[in-house]
This record gives C-alpha cells, sequence and structure tokens, in this order.
C-alpha cells in the first residue's frame, strides 16, 4: 500500500501545488474549533484512502459540494457564488468572455455593433433551442431583459440590471439593448451574469416557477433540484454546436449543499464528493499527501486593501495627515504575508482594482515598500514620534488581519481588532464611524474597472475619502465609450489614490479546489466552475 | 385536574409568547436585514429599495404586531431567502427534525438505561464511577467534536456509513449517536436514582425472598418503577432536541429544521427564524406541558401544589 501512494503522489505535476489559496466569503461558523481536528481527519484518510473506488468516474457523476445553498436558481434572483455557478452551465449569456484573453465573443448573439454611446444593436443566433423545447429568439431576449430591469420584479441582483433601460426587438433575430447613461461596461454584463431566459416560460411561471424547474439553453439542464440541498444537472446533448462553451462531455453534475467545510473534507477523503472549492490554505497543503486527490490553486478577481476614513468627524482624525497614511502602507511587509499567510498565488497590488480589469492598471501608482524605519520616521514627522491607538475592522481573512495588526504594532501603532460580519461592517463604514478597516472586493465578477475603484472613491456610501477629482475622473471613465481615454482617466485617478495613500492596496486572494484525481479541470480567476469543460481522466 | 390543567395551558401560551417577542427583538437588533438581502454588490438605493419593498421601513412594534396578526389568520409569511411560503418550508423539513429526535432520543435510552441499572446495582464501586463516567463524557465532549470522530471512524476508517445528507436510514446514525449521548447522562442519573432508591423497598426485598431469579427482580420489578419519571424527562428532552439540533443537522448537512435555521440565520431571514423559534418554543412548552401533565397524572402530589 505505501508503494502504491508513493507513486500516486509522484505522479501530480508539480506546479499544480506551488500556486496557493483562498478563503470563502463566509469561513463558516464551525470553522475556527476544527483547525485541529483537520490534522487528525487528513491523516486518519491517509491511512485508510488506499482501497478507495472512485464512484464518480464509474457512473460518470461528477459530484460537487458547496458551503451556500441559493436562495433561487434563477441567475437574477441570487447573490451567491454558487448561484453563478450553476447560471453559467445552465444557462447562455448573448456574449462570451474568453477566460484567458479576456476578448468578447458572440454566444447568443452572433454580433453586435454599437450604434450610439447609449445603444447596442445584436444579431442572434438562429436554430439555439431552450430545454424545454422553447425557441430562442428576440421575445426571450426583450421579454427577459425588460422584466430583470424592472425594479417592480424587485431582482436580487440590481447592479447587473440597472443600467437597462429598455431593450427593443428589431426583427425576429435582432435586438437593441439602450441603457439610461452611455455604459460601457454593458458588454461586460452581457458576457456574464445576464442570462436569458425562454419568454414563453419566464412569462407563465416567473422567477419562482424558473427556481422550481429552471429552463436555459446551457450546456447543463437541471434534472433535478431540492432547494437548499442538492442540484442535479444532466449534459444538454442538443447544445448548439457553435457556442463558444466546449460541448460538455461528464454526463451527470450533482452539487450538494454541506455547510460544513471539516464534513465537505470528510467527503472528498471518502470518495463520498469529487469536487470542493474555496478549501482553507493550510487544510488543502495537508489534502495534498492524499493519494485519491488533487489540489489545485488559482487567483481571483478578489481584491484586498485596507481603508482609511478621513471625513470630517473621523473617529482617527490621525490619519488626514497624508504621513501617518504613507507611514501605515510603508509599515507592512505585504511579501512576507503572501508567503505565509495568503498563499503564493497571491498578487501584490499597487492600486485599488482587480488587475485583468479592463482600466485597471499598476502602471504610474507610487509604489509603498516594505519600509519600518521610514514608517517610524515619518509619524515622528506628523507628530507621533510614539505611534497611537486606533480601531482596525475586519470581516474575513482574520489570520491576514492579525498579521497586519503585528506589522503595525512594530512600528508603533496599536490596532485594536474589531471583527465583524460584513454587513455590520458596512453599516459601521457608512455610519462615519470606522477607522481602519480590511476590506476585501470581488466586483461581482464584472472584469471592468468601474465595477471596481468606484464603488469607494466616487462619493458612494463606502468612500470615506472623498476626493472631488477623483471622483471626476471616474465618472468620466464610468461614462466614456471610447476605450484609450477611458484608459487614460482612470489611470490618473489611480494614481491620486496611490500618491495620496487613500487606501493601502494590499493583494489579491487565491482559491484552492480539492478534487477527486479523475477529474481533469482548470481554475480561472473568475472560480467559476465550468463543468462543460471538465472530464474524467 | 382540569384546573392545574388550565393553569399550565396559560402559562405555556405566555411564554411562547415572550419567546416570540424576545426573538423578534434580538433578530432585529443584530443587525440591518435589508443590507443582508441586497448582498455585497449593491448600492445605498438598491438597499433603500429593498427595505421599502419588505416594509422593514416600519417601526418594529408595528412590524411585530402585523406579523402576529398574520400568523394568528394563518398567514405565515415568505421566506424572503428562498422567495417561498415560509410555513410548507419549514413543514417538509419538520419530518427530518423528529425523525432525527426520536432516533437520538432512543439512542440515549439505549446508553442510559443498562448504565443507570449496572451503576444502580454497584452502587459505590468501581462500576458505578465507570458508568457515570462514561455517561458524563457524552456531556463534556462538545456534539460536533463528537461528530467528527464519528465520521473519522465509521465514515473514513471503517467506510460503512455516509458522511452526510439525509437519504437513508444510515445517514441518521451518526447524528443520532452525537445528539443522544449529549442527554443521555440525565437520564443515566435519574435511572441510577430510582434504581437505588427502589432496589431498596420492601417489595423489592419480598421479590428476593421468594426466589425470584436476579434478573427477574431487577428488570420486571424495579426498573418498571424506576423508570416512570423518566417518560416525563423524555418528553422534555425531545424539546431540547429538536432545538439542539441545529449543530448537528449543520455538520451532517441533514436536511432538517436545524439545518434551516443555520440558513436562516446566516441570510437574515427573518419570517423563517421567526417562525422556526416560534415553532420550537411551542413545541417545547406543549412537551413541558405534556411532560407536567403525565406526572401530575402519575404523581398525585404534584397536583396539590
Amino acid at each position: 500500500m505505501a508503494e502504491r501512494r508513493v507513486k500516486a503522489a509522484s505522479s501530480y505535476p508539480l506546479n499544480m501545488f506551488t500556486r496557493t489559496l483562498a478563503q470563502s466569503p463566509r469561513a463558516g461558523m464551525f470553522g475556527m474549533p476544527f483547525k485541529l481536528m483537520a490534522a487528525t481527519l487528513v491523516a486518519a484518510g491517509l491511512l485508510f484512502a488506499g482501497g478507495q473506488a472512485h464512484a464518480g468516474k464509474k457512473d460518470d457523476t461528477l459530484r460537487m459540494a458547496y458551503d451556500q445553498a441559493p436562495e433561487s436558481v434563477d441567475p437574477y434572483y441570487n447573490n451567491v457564488r454558487v448561484g453563478v455557478i450553476i447560471a453559467a452551465n445552465v444557462w447562455d449569456t448573448l456574449l462570451y468572455r474568453d477566460p484567458l484573453t479576456n476578448e468578447y465573443k458572440g454566444q447568443l448573439a452572433k454580433s453586435w455593433t454599437q450604434v450610439d454611446d447609449k445603444t447596442l444593436e445584436l444579431e442572434l443566433r438562429q436554430g439555439v433551442k431552450f430545454h424545454n423545447g422553447e425557441t430562442f429568439d428576440a421575445d426571450s431576449v426583450v421579454y427577459t431583459l425588460n422584466f430583470v430591469a424592472d425594479p417592480k420584479n424587485k431582482a436580487v441582483t440590481q447592479q447587473n440590471v440597472r443600467w437597462i433601460d429598455k431593450v427593443e426587438k428589431i426583427d425576429q433575430y435582432k435586438v437593441r439593448i439602450i441603457s439610461k447613461e452611455p455604459f460601457p461596461g454593458a458588454k461586460e454584463y452581457l458576457s456574464t451574469t445576464v442570462a436569458i431566459h425562454p419568454a414563453k416560460y419566464y412569462a407563465e411561471v416567473g422567477p419562482q416557477g424558473m427556481n422550481a424547474k429552471p429552463v436555459g439553453t446551457g450546456p447543463y439542464k437541471v434534472v433535478d433540484y431540492q432547494p437548499g440541498k442538492a442540484i442535479t444537472m444532466e449534459r444538454n446533448t442538443e447544445y448548439f454546436k457553435d457556442s463558444p462553451k466546449r460541448q460538455p462531455t461528464i454526463g451527470k453534475v450533482v452539487i450538494r449543499f454541506i455547510p460544513d467545510r471539516q464534513t465537505q473534507m470528510a467527503e472528498v477523503i471518502s470518495g463520498g464528493e469529487d469536487f470542493i472549492m474555496h478549501v482553507p490554505k493550510d487544510q488543502a497543503e495537508q489534502l495534498k499527501g492524499m493519494p485519491n486527490l488533487q489540489v489545485l490553486s488559482g487567483n481571483t478577481m478578489r481584491i484586498v486593501f485596507m481603508q482609511m476614513n478621513i471625513l470630517d468627524g473621523t473617529p482617527a482624525p490621525q490619519l488626514k495627515d497624508e504621513r501617518v497614511r504613507r507611514a501605515i502602507a510603508h509599515a507592512i511587509d505585504r511579501e512576507a504575508i503572501i508567503k505565509n499567510i495568503v498563499g503564493e498565488g497571491a498578487q501584490i497590488l499597487n492600486t485599488i482594482c482587480t488587475p485583468s480589469q479592463v482600466g485597471c492598471t499598476q502602471e504610474g501608482a507610487t509604489v509603498y515598500k516594505y519600509d519600518p524605519a521610514l514608517s517610524k520616521k515619518l509619524l515622528a514627522e506628523a507628530g507621533f514620534p510614539n505611534g497611537f491607538e486606533i480601531d482596525l475592522a475586519a470581516y474575513r481573512e482574520r489570520n491576514q488581519t492579525e498579521a497586519i495588526i503585528n506589522y503595525l504594532q512594530a512600528v508603533g501603532i496599536k490596532a485594536k481588532l474589531n471583527f465583524l460580519q460584513y454587513a455590520a461592517m458596512r453599516d459601521m463604514t457608512r455610519a462615519n464611524k470606522s477607522s481602519l478597516t480590511h476590506q476585501t472586493w470581488g466586483s461581482n465578477l464584472v472584469n471592468d474597472v468601474s465595477a471596481s475603484t468606484p464603488v469607494y472613491f466616487a462619493f458612494g456610501g463606502d468612500d470615506i475619502t472623498r476626493d472631488a477629482k477623483v471622483r471626476e475622473l471616474l465618472d468620466k471613465g464610468d461614462r466614456t465609450i471610447d476605450p484609450q481615454v477611458r484608459q487614460s482617466v482612470y489611470k490618473e485617478a489611480l494614481g491620486i489614490i496611490a500618491d495620496k495613500a487613500y487606501a493601502v492596496p494590499l493583494w489579491s486572494l487565491p482559491v484552492y479546489y480539492v478534487a477527486n484525481k479523475d477529474v481533469s479541470f482548470k481554475a480561472y480567476p473568475d472560480e467559476l466552475v465550468r463543468f462543460w469543460e471538465m472530464s474524467w481522466k | 385536574m382540569l384546573a392545574f390543567m388550565t393553569k399550565r395551558l396559560g402559562l405555556a401560551i405566555l411564554v411562547a409568547l415572550t419567546v416570540s417577542i424576545l426573538a423578534f427583538l434580538l433578530l432585529h437588533l443584530s443587525g440591518d436585514p435589508a443590507l443582508a438581502l441586497a448582498g455585497e454588490g449593491a448600492r445605498q438605493a438598491d438597499i433603500e429599495m429593498i427595505r421599502k419593498a419588505y416594509g422593514l421601513d416600519r417601526p418594529i412594534v408595528v412590524q411585530y404586531a402585523d406579523w402576529l396578526w398574520r400568523i394568528m389568520q394563518g398567514d405565515f409569511g415568505m421566506s424572503v431567502y428562498f422567495k417561498t411560503p415560509a410555513g410548507p418550508l419549514i413543514l417538509a423539513k419538520l419530518g427530518t427534525t423528529l425523525m432525527l429526535g426520536v432516533a437520538a432520543l432512543g439512542v440515549a435510552l439505549a446508553v442510559s438505561i443498562p448504565l443507570g441499572v449496572l451503576a444502580a446495582l454497584y452502587k459505590g464501586s468501581i462500576i458505578d464511577r465507570f458508568c457515570l463516567a462514561i455517561a458524563v463524557l457524552g456531556q463534556a465532549l462538545p456534539n460536533f467534536f463528537f461528530a467528527l470522530l464519528l465520521i473519522m471512524f465509521f465514515s473514513i476508517s471503517l467506510r460503512i456509513l455516509p458522511v452526510s445528507g439525509s437519504g437513508t436510514w444510515q445517514h441518521f446514525v451518526m447524528p443520532a449517536i452525537a445528539l443522544g449521548y449529549y442527554i443521555a447522562p440525565a437520564f443515566m442519573r435519574l435511572i441510577r436514582a430510582g434504581m437505588i432508591e427502589v432496589l431498596s423497598a420492601d417489595y423489592i426485598r419480598t421479590a428476593r425472598a421468594k426466589g425470584l431469579p436476579a434478573r427477574t427482580v431487577i428488570f420486571k420489578h424495579a426498573l418498571r418503577n424506576a423508570i416512570v419519571p423518566v417518560v416525563a424527562l423524555a418528553a422534555v428532552q425531545l424539546g431540547y432536541l429538536l432545538g439542539g439540533s441545529v449543530v448537528i443537522e449543520t455538520i451532517f448537512a441533514l436536511d432538517g429544521l436545524g439545518y434551516l435555521a443555520y440558513q436562516s440565520i446566516t441570510f437574515k431571514d427573518y419570517p423563517v427564524m421567526q417562525l422556526i423559534v416560534l415553532l420550537l418554543s411551542v413545541l417545547y412548552v406543549l412537551l413541558t406541558l405534556a411532560s407536567d401533565i403525565a406526572n401530575a397524572w402519575l404523581d398525585p402530589r404534584i397536583r396539590v401544589s
């Protein structure tokens, strides 16, 4: 048995292990006390996993476990990650963004033209059928988009649809989408989150019926759905051949909702499940030793940074001094934290946006190198030779926050941790009661800078620095269609934010996947699990 | 007896009502439901819209009164998370939780009765201590930890039980053990005390003097009498088991009321949370009431006070 294990372990491509982790939006209320158990679980698994039978490959069924259940499978009525994963596999969007090149391709639309600043005309593909046999045409697009964009219909993902003013049918296979204002992000949304429903069926059953019996055009069709428990999908054998999504090969996919991470781990170890994601770094690393498992990691779009409240009435007026803000940025050794805690797949950031986003750039931005001596000097110049006390609010990746606190302590800044729920931290920020906050932002997967930087710097509720010049530039970028102009105004805005040290850019979060070794799988920064691309080895 | 029951019933209703008020207040104090509903990507305007749409902008007293009035009319509200009526949603999960509760009770009795009897027979000896230790261990071990030990042993080492889910009876074995072991000590002590008392009674001496075999004396004569208070305790403990299954159901991904409670807490699903709290408190109160009445019926001394 020992021999076999060694052989299996050495057959893994090594580069899979050199990348690293992420944590989920919710680490789970039962997560922490089990750290100790995890090691024992793994050890026990190692001893007994030898004679493992891989049920998944045998019955052509990929079993995935996920910790959160979506409130609805209708893509417009949930805002959890697994909802996005189900949506991408069961539904199609008008456009498609290639995850490697970030280039747009036609999916349900064949081609598109920008008629004017607010109008996009799309030529639709013919011969596409929904899972229930309904034909896809202009009516599907018109009905779906006009329905979800109407605030009366209470779509949960407002940010994905509120830019749509109306959608018009030109002929059976041609539509025009008109936005409320010039909206350069339109193609981004149309290629990621704006799924198309069958008009007749959706009109008949509404979002509730769509949740009970989901119908899309995608590579997988839902055959059984038990809310809060499990969803079963089957390969769509009639999936349209011209789709940029590959034809699916795995016959069946079952996603079960298992809230507890240790239970999920026990399931993959015992062969009950084939695939889990968002596995904490330390535990994923231990699972690497298992002969029946593979551990994969990849970068994500989620960025991590620290916000500093410099509004009038801030509980921490010392942050108003630019030298203090710079001192904080210089105090943190980002490289060391990434290496030891975050994981090697993470990327250092110098601006507050996701590097893959259109309009996001690190170029020309002031870089704050780790330099505790300079940090202390800056603090002394600002009148704080002995440092000061400050509150630091955080809501996830507590181990990272604690590392930051230690680095701040080293230059004399005594940060007191206030660990909260996301909603509570957000309330605090919006009520002008926060000082330092350890923030993260996933941009809802939108690969355009308008989905990240403006949230924190365009005078919205979460903007606690409020620089008028920055807002002006961001607003201009958000409403300009010309890519060159956008690029340059965003660059200028990001430059000012970095130069004035309005926030401390930290790193992007990686994510860990653990899968049965029979599964062939690729990780993408958008954290989408593309079942249609997966296969058995 | 009738006066006693009426008084108890009135008290029970008051308790349930108080619990529901407390639950309602605490849930609203714990954070803004509109924020949670809107999710991470929402802007202020979206949140305002959601707040209005769900009536969360009204004063809390009005919200509570409105809720109670609807409940009394049989309208249990809509789950704001699952977007389905809360009543049927909860009802659909109740079966799993009841099954788990009864199975756990079975486990508790299966562990505590032999241990209690053994401890009473060898009162004060090493065996007594040992039985007590086994029972107390159940209470001392946090049940989530014990649950993981069970998973390691039965699912990973032996591979004879499924780790999680609720499809077959096998899925209930580990959750029932994890939950039942925790309440075993209470029964065990009760049985031990009862047995010690009964064993020193005159009629046991008579039975022994008659030359009956020890087994008949212990199980037929003594245990039958010692077990009476256990019946009453079982009713109360079942109430505890229904409420206490939140952690166990979450670990084993059992699709019951406890798991639903966990989900509704995570997603601030107020209507569902309130309904679960109300249902559990009513069940608990009813079970306590049943045990009071059973006790009073079995033991006239209680009725007097």
